[in-house]
């Protein structure tokens, strides 16, 4: 059996005595901490192919574990629970319910793909974490992370309008996500933005607000878009063993 | 590369994206203003849409690559241009990318064929143009020799520190020319931008965060992690000594204005660096006055720091 991080020595596995005398030796404190043995009967054999049937996992099945991606990680060295390398071993081994145990943190993964450029195998980690964060979600095992549902208002105006608008992007967010739109920051940052800004300038970010910037003859791309993500995405439903037409 | 760059680069098509019509104005503005003043000329690519940045390529690599390739579509078709300039880290990112897949995988081809197709417009194919960066421009298509006898030290005595960001040299795949002999850009030590400043006098100083993620594509959905990643660019390039930053993207140069004022909210931490556009820097340089650079739609106030300096 393979040693991987976290699971040598669980909390839950730990059995703490505060005042425990044996033979009139005091011996308190933590016992157990030893590797328990144990044999792993639930793999999900399918794992690392529902990965790559996700937008970004394609290439995981490359992976030959040299850690580059985690040793060069932005969120690791802030967090070091985040962890590309182990996740991704996890997969290939199809060890779904260890995965679980981490998973309102993989979707933190912020794009800056210093794991890509670093990785040998060219397994493109980011893309990856982008896949697994999807299928957590796509299978119900985490709510819409705030991150998907960015991507996805985005997403939405881009494919009906062609551009987007960040004022309308920042207010439908926080309306999605149930977010003050006056947090003290935020109405901080308006104050210093308006301050300087000739009326001119104003009126422009107030007019692109009320009337969307448009790309013209758009029409049929928005077709071809939604015809394309709604084909996309019943392919990954299958995949998954779901539904096509959820 | 056959270095006829001052010449193909003298006209290019310009590709603002949507930043630089929204939050980035400043980018937009100073661009247009230095373009104009070194005699290099910019024509918007017509009727341009969104590249797709991160969010779309999370939701769909396709879509993202589709939309990057209906730009350059537009630019060889529309403008009948040779070379399209992406200020946007983003944007310039993601036309690279889709040139990148177009040219690698067979799947983003025949998808961007077949939407081209219904979309009604020609399809793009990877080599009918070349995309370059803002800093590109300015360097080759102008000359650095050139840009030294316009600009006679006009940034004197302001310490600057560079920052490049995450998609302006990562992944290396996508940028294979960089870091790979003569004056190519290095994916771990980009100068471009530490260049063209030191020509207009600026002081740069040594910043070991250059290619240090901001955080952007969590800055609203997961602003705690942005506010700490900010605030390590914001306290080294003090460490360093800067008195400004100077940025070449307009989600990290809005990110860096953002939890600036949200460090000081939120955590009590107080930066003093101001963040300014690099092509603002030049253009002051070059005796452009701040309004003509955008400098007062800039969320973080550099005016009197510059003013005090004798720059603006």
């Amino acid at each position: 059996m393979p040693i991987h991080e976290k699971s040598l020595i669980r909390p839950e596995n730990l059995s703490t005595h505060d005042n425990l005398v044996i033979d009139g030796v005091d011996v308190s404190g933590d016992f157990s901490t030893f590797i328990r043995s144990r044999v792993v009967t639930d793999y999900n054999e399918d794992l690392q192919d529902e990965i790559a049937a996700m937008p970004g996992g394609e290439y995981i099945h490359r992976c030959w574990q040299c850690g580059s991606c985690t040793n060069s990680c932005t969120v690791n060295a802030e967090n070091p629970d985040f962890n590309p390398r182990y996740w991704i071993y996890l997969i290939r081994m199809g060890m779904e319910s260890e995965l679980l145990r981490d998973k309102d943190i993989i979707w933190q993964c912020v794009s800056c793909n210093k794991c890509t450029s670093a990785c040998p195998r060219d397994v493109v980690p980011e893309g990856v974490m982008k896949a697994t964060a999807h299928w957590l979600e796509m299978k119900g095992h985490t709510p819409k992370s705030n991150s998907l549902i960015f991507d996805e208002i985005f997403t939405d105006q881009v494919v009906e309008y062609g551009r987007i608008e960040d004022g309308r992007v920042l207010m439908e967010f926080m309306k999605k996500t149930d977010q003050p739109l006056l947090q003290d920051w935020l109405v901080d940052l308006v104050k210093k933005l308006v301050s300087g800004l000739p009326l001119k300038a104003l009126s422009k970010m107030g007019w692109s607000t009320l009337f969307h910037p448009k790309t013209s003859d758009w029409s049929k791309a928005r077709d071809a878009l939604r015809e394309h993500i709604a084909e996309e995405k019943a392919k990954q439903h299958a995949a998954l063993g779901m539904d096509p037409a959820e | 590369m056959q270095d006829n760059r001052k010449e193909r680069y003298k006209t290019v098509a310009y590709y603002p994206g949507c930043a630089l019509e929204g939050t980035g104005q400043p980018y937009d503005i100073s661009t247009r203003a230095v373009g104009k003043k070194l005699g290099l000329k910019l024509e918007e690519v017509k009727d341009w849409n969104c590249c797709g940045a991160m969010e779309v390529k999370n939701i769909d690599l396709e879509v993202q690559t589709y939309l990057s390739s209906r730009v350059m579509s537009q630019a060889v078709h529309k403008n009948k241009a040779e070379v399209v300039m992406a200020p946007c880290n983003g944007c310039y990112h993601n036309l690279k990318k889709a040139e990148y897949d177009l040219s690698h995988k067979e799947k983003s081809k025949a998808t961007v064929e077949k939407i081209s197709a219904k979309a009604g417009h020609e399809a793009y194919h990877p080599g009918e143009i070349e995309t370059i960066h803002a800093l590109d421009w300015i360097k080759f298509g102008y000359g650095e020799e050139e840009l030294k006898a316009k600009i006679k030290g006009g940034l004197k005595g302001l310490k600057v520190a560079n920052y490049y960001g995450c998609m302006y040299t990562r992944p290396r795949h996508i940028f294979p020319e960089k870091g790979h002999g003569g004056d190519s850009e290095s994916f771990k030590d980009p100068h471009y931008m530490d260049d063209l400043l030191a020509i207009a006098g600026a002081e740069n100083v040594e910043f070991p965060l250059k290619t240090a993620c901001c955080g952007g594509a969590h800055t609203l959905s997961d602003s705690d992690m942005s506010t700490k990643l900010v605030l390590n660019i914001l306290e080294a390039a003090e460490a360093a000594g800067a008195e400004v930053i100077a940025t070449e993207c307009p989600t990290c140069h809005s990110g860096l204005e953002m939890h600036q004022i949200r460090a000081l909210k939120k955590l009590s931490k107080d930066t003093k660096v101001k963040v300014v556009y690099f092509t603002q820097l030049l253009g002051l340089a070059m005796g452009l006055s701040p309004r003509k650079v955008g400098l007062h739609a800039n969320v973080s106030q550099s005016i009197p720091l510059l003013k005090a300096k004798g720059i603006a």
